[in-house]
């Protein structure tokens, strides 16, 4: 166990290094390596960060779906918490990808939003992972909450392909795919490395944040696990009497793993 | 066109902001449970 933890620690700081290392680089190579767009100017720069944050959104909630539908199945608490920091990091770079999109459609769009496919299907995403927090904290007790946050985030899994299918089936403002396309990558090569190098770094960024907040749960969960055992740890008196003590502390949910 | 330098440096200052927004929310996240494990072991003690 105490391996384990020093192993998961050792990932984390690894992880951590590496990714603050790689985005200094894209950074470096966003504002100085790749050429301006001769269209959009430096308001093109911004896909090195706009590109990057949709593809963790996307990946946080497959990795949300994979967690729910294992809980579901399988009823352990490890993939509870794998959803939940899962869906946490989703909303934040959700945020982010509706945010800095916003920033982008103002100079090159004349507008920062515009009810369109794209845009909206995103913002519906948005609303998925704020539901998923709400069920979280309204269902009550937290097993059930639990259920009902991956019965949710199943669910609202569909919104995925349609957001990415979203430029294919409707017209809209927003661009087609131009990296992952047939025809391959529609990039001059400067830019395709510069997008490369952000890519790879915010995704390791990702996983050292995945690792941290499964650590934080984990944390969490045998805390409540160890305050549920104190509390119904039996207190004989005599041979005949038994009590339980209570320490005035709520229990808020219990590990199975 | 004019070359929209300050639009793109609201992009990348939001995206670091809100990042270490979540990273200074996580760290508290973490101090709180510390605390928590440290209440809990002294109320365990005394309760034994």
């Amino acid at each position: 166990m105490q391996s384990t933890r020093q192993g998961t620690g050792r990932w984390t700081a690894l992880t951590g290094i590496i990714s603050v290392v790689m985005l200094l680089i894209a950074t470096y190579m966003a504002f100085v390596y790749a050429p301006t767009d001769a269209a959009q100017g430096n308001a093109q720069r911004i896909f090195y960060v706009h590109v990057p944050m949709a593809w963790l959104a996307y990946l946080a909630y497959v990795v949300l779906f994979i967690g729910s539908v294992g809980y579901l199945w399988k009823r352990n608490q490890t993939f509870d918490r794998l959803a939940r920091s899962a869906a946490e990091l989703g909303f934040l770079f959700t945020t982010l990808v509706l945010i800095t999109g916003a920033i982008w459609g103002r100079p090159i769009w004349g507008t920062w939003w515009q009810w369109e496919a794209r845009l909206t299907t995103t913002l519906i995403l948005w609303f998925i992972y704020l539901g998923y927090f709400m069920v979280r904290s309204y269902a009550g007790e937290p097993e059930r909450a639990a259920r009902f946050a991956a019965v949710l985030a199943i669910i609202g899994a569909i919104d995925i392909p349609i957001i990415h299918m979203s430029v294919r089936w409707w017209r809209t403002l927003h661009p087609e795919p131009i990296v992952i396309n047939t025809g391959g990558p529609n990039l001059p090569d400067s830019m395709l490395l510069t997008l490369l190098v952000s890519f790879i770094g915010f995704t390791i960024f990702y996983a050292h944040l995945m690792l941290q907040k499964m650590q934080v749960e984990m944390a969490r969960d045998r805390l409540a696990e160890r305050e549920a055992d104190f509390l119904m740890r039996p207190v004989g008196r005599s041979k005949n009497e038994t009590t339980y003590p209570t320490t005035g502390r709520e229990v808020t949910g219990a590990s199975e793993d | 066109m004019d070359d929209n330098l300050g639009y793109l440096f609201a992009a990348f200052a939001v995206t670091w902001l809100m990042i270490a927004g979540y990273l200074y929310y996580l760290n508290g996240q973490v101090k709180t449970l510390r605390e928590d494990i440290e209440d809990f072991e002294e109320q365990a003690a005394e309760g034994r």
